[in-house]
């Protein structure tokens, strides 16, 4: 009998707790996923300090390295399993992928608001890269996609010190192609190595030569031969190949450069064994970590060219999407607004040697990293072109200047595979 | 009686045919179906292509073939070099010479580092000017200053360093399996053979090769099967693909995934590389069972 009772005493126990009404913790967390290793500690610092202001717990998981980040952005999406706020490392048409999925927030509204206050805050270049202009070629709808945490120009830096070494003045940089390729011979004669890069990953390749062609024959030709309208066989592109042929034969570049890892670059660079390296602004804090006394200054990549104004790669660093299923969302960006505060962005800058997305926040940034700042005014980059090469025609055009930089081919032979690719592409495109 | 035998042994062979099926010819089906469309992998709609990307593989996409010898070239070396070596090393371990055992510890340390590490590791033994530069100053110092150069960015070296490396980093799993198979050999065969007079290279080729020919066919199986499937290394030797000489498959179908967004090429191109690995070992197998 007694069993009975405390068999009943505990059903209507259990029944009492299981319809009392369900304790919530109405502050919901919001999920990020990144694969910044060097930023993580100051991210986990900074959400702490968010949680300290509004009870909103953020989770910043870190996975590294990029490429396995990258993989497991793309498995998630597939599954529909994504964060509350993402990056996505790839190019545009990936972006608008991820956006025609149905995967991330059109933050145009949240831009907009309070008279654009948001938008404002950020330097119009880093912006543009998260944004689809109307008519794009993507077929996305009009609108910015995501918030830059940071910003970053790709240019060439010099040791001052090696410089000195080498008879040249520390505080003058070449400006035009020849009197970059003069400095080879004299980098020869010393025995040293001259320009250091990622050239065996490729993409870096890609952005010089870019760079080469907005100053050789401007921004319109560059886009009407992605269209398809200029051949790469035009003499522009050709002049453009050449450069490379050229910087080979002066010795300007260093030895095994083709095959070269930017890690390796980068530690050469810093430990005085290269007079130059074509870097992204995010080797300040590389090389501070390598060698803090390292004596080095950024410069722009030397003009080849007074037709048109140099270019380099810049815009938004990295980035941040809202997912647009998230139950989350209004928290996550409430977060994102935060986050690319002014202060924000200021301890952002200070902790990692990254140059802030926000404006205000520039103003206690070290020398170096100004100067690449200052190299935004002449920033473009591939994601606000509107138009995306055929990704087996970059892949040609990258292997071509490989090619012509170990003296396999010509640059004129490298142009006429180019243009073979790129008609084949434009024929399948066509037929689709 | 018999309908009941006959379903126990069915049921005793279940879980690994549910574990094979799960885990190797779901996917594989799965894989050759994503080869039939053209997608982003992001995308939830997929564009149905047919045979287009085989289609295209075949007929069109140089740089794959081109791959493919690349690998081959550097099975090669590894089927000859590699092999060899190891199988060499395995009978010298086998006989009674001082210190085997710690040769056998030493033998098996390269294929338990990581790739990367190894390729960290040659990289700075290869390199000038970011690595000791070693292999050209013993040339120099050995009267060949006319060899030194940079091997790694060097078109005419640079795979077969690849595959050098390669070789040094793998021979220690064949050493393993060659000295396995050459301890079941008995003892007695040998001794019998001494008897009668047969000299130490007719043992070796009466005894020693014929019994050790399936363990060799298991080796140059193994050996194909993993170094057609190299590409960590080259990645850490020289970067990538450095221009199409050191391209190999499964690089090619990582730049099919990451460089263009088409995965259901890429999935095109792994079965096409699942489909020519199977032919190549189903080759060996049906010639070492000739040999036989």
């Amino acid at each position: 009998m007694w069993c009975k009772k405390a068999l009943a005493a505990v059903l209507v126990l259990f029944s009492v707790l299981g319809c009392a009404a369900q304790k919530t913790d109405s502050k919901p967390t919001i999920s990020v996923w990144h694969w910044m290793t060097d930023r993580d500690p100051a991210f986990q610092e900074l959400a702490k300090k968010y949680e300290a202001l509004t009870g909103v717990k953020v989770n910043f998981e870190l996975y590294a390295p990029s490429d396995a980040y990258s993989q497991k952005i793309r498995a998630a999406a597939q599954g529909t399993n994504l964060p509350d706020v993402f990056g996505i490392l790839g190019e545009k048409r990936d972006f608008a992928s991820f956006i025609k999925a149905g995967h991330i927030l059109d933050l145009t509204s949240y831009m907009e608001a309070n008279d654009s206050a948001w938008k404002n805050s950020f330097f119009p270049k880093a912006l543009a890269v998260n944004e689809f202009a109307p008519q794009n070629s993507y077929g996305i709808n009009p609108g910015i996609y995501a918030v830059p945490i940071d910003i970053m120009t790709i240019q060439m830096v010099y040791n001052k010190k090696l410089f000195a070494q080498l008879g040249l003045n520390p505080n003058h940089p070449p400006k035009t192609l020849q009197e970059f390729l003069d400095t080879g011979a004299k980098i020869k004669a010393a025995g040293m190595q001259g320009l250091v890069s990622g050239w065996g990953e490729v993409w870096m390749i890609d952005c010089l030569a870019n760079n080469f062609a907005f100053n050789i024959m401007g921004k319109d030709k560059v886009l009407a031969t992605i269209k398809g309208e200029v051949p790469y066989t035009d003499p522009d592109w050709i002049r453009v190949l050449t450069i490379f042929k050229e910087m080979k034969e002066s010795g300007v570049l260093a030895q095994g450069l083709v095959t070269m890892i930017n890690k390796s670059a980068e530690q050469l660079f810093a430990n005085d064994k290269a007079v130059y390296a074509f870097n992204g602004s995010w080797c300040v804090n590389v090389y501070k970590g390598m060698n803090p006394s390292l004596e080095y200054s950024a410069m722009l990549p030397p003009a080849a060219s007074d037709k048109y104004p140099i270019a380099i790669w810049g815009g938004a660093g990295s980035s941040f999407m809202v997912n647009a299923r998230s139950k989350n969302k209004e928290e996550a960006v409430k977060f994102l607004v935060w986050l690319t505060g002014q202060d924000q962005q200021a301890y952002l800058a200070a902790a990692t040697n990254n140059l802030p997305a926000n404006r205000n926040s520039l103003s206690k940034i070290p020398e170096v990293l100004a100067q690449f700042a200052r190299g935004m005014d002449y920033a473009t980059h591939p994601n606000v072109w509107g138009v995306s090469e055929f990704s087996l025609v970059i892949e040609a055009w990258d292997r071509g200047i490989q090619s012509i930089i170990i003296g396999e081919k010509t640059p004129e032979q490298v142009a006429e595979e180019v243009q073979k690719i790129k008609e084949r592409e434009l024929a399948k495109k066509r037929a689709q | 009686m018999r309908i009941k035998d006959t379903l126990e042994n069915y049921v005793f062979v279940l879980p690994a045919v549910a574990i094979f099926s799960i885990f190797y010819i779901i996917p594989f089906i799965w894989v050759f179906q994503l080869g039939l469309f053209e997608w982003d992998g992001i995308s939830f709609t997929k564009v149905f292509v047919g045979l287009g990307n085989f289609k295209e593989i075949f007929t069109q996409d140089v740089n794959w073939w081109h791959s493919m010898w690349n690998a081959g070239y550097i099975t090669l070396i590894a089927l000859t070099l590699q092999n060899i070596l190891a199988f060499m090393l395995a009978w010298a371990c086998d006989r009674e010479i001082k210190l085997k055992n710690f040769y056998r510890v030493i033998f098996f340390i390269p294929p338990v580092l990581s790739e990367v590490v190894v390729g960290m590791a040659w990289r700075f033994i290869i390199n000038d000017i970011d690595g000791a530069n070693i292999i050209n100053r013993a040339l120099i110092g050995m009267g060949f200053p006319g060899l030194a150069h940079n091997w790694l960015s060097d078109p005419q070296t640079a795979l077969t360093v690849v595959a050098v490396v390669h070789c040094w980093k793998g021979f220690g799993w064949g050493f393993l399996i060659f000295l396995a198979g050459l301890q079941t050999i008995p003892r007695e065969l040998y001794e019998a053979a001494r008897v009668d007079g047969a000299s130490s290279w007719q043992s070796f080729r009466k005894i020693t090769l014929p019994l050790m020919i399936p363990v060799m066919v298991l080796v140059a199986i193994l050996t194909v099967l993993g170094t057609m499937q190299v590409f960590v290394l080259i990645v850490s030797l020289v970067g990538g693909e450095f221009a199409g000489h050191t391209s190999v498959p499964v690089l090619r179908i990582l730049a099919s995934m990451r460089g263009s967004s088409r995965f259901g090429y890429a999935c095109a191109q792994g079965i096409t590389f699942g489909l020519v690995l199977i032919v190549i070992s189903f080759i060996q197998y049906r010639f070492s069972k000739k040999g036989q």
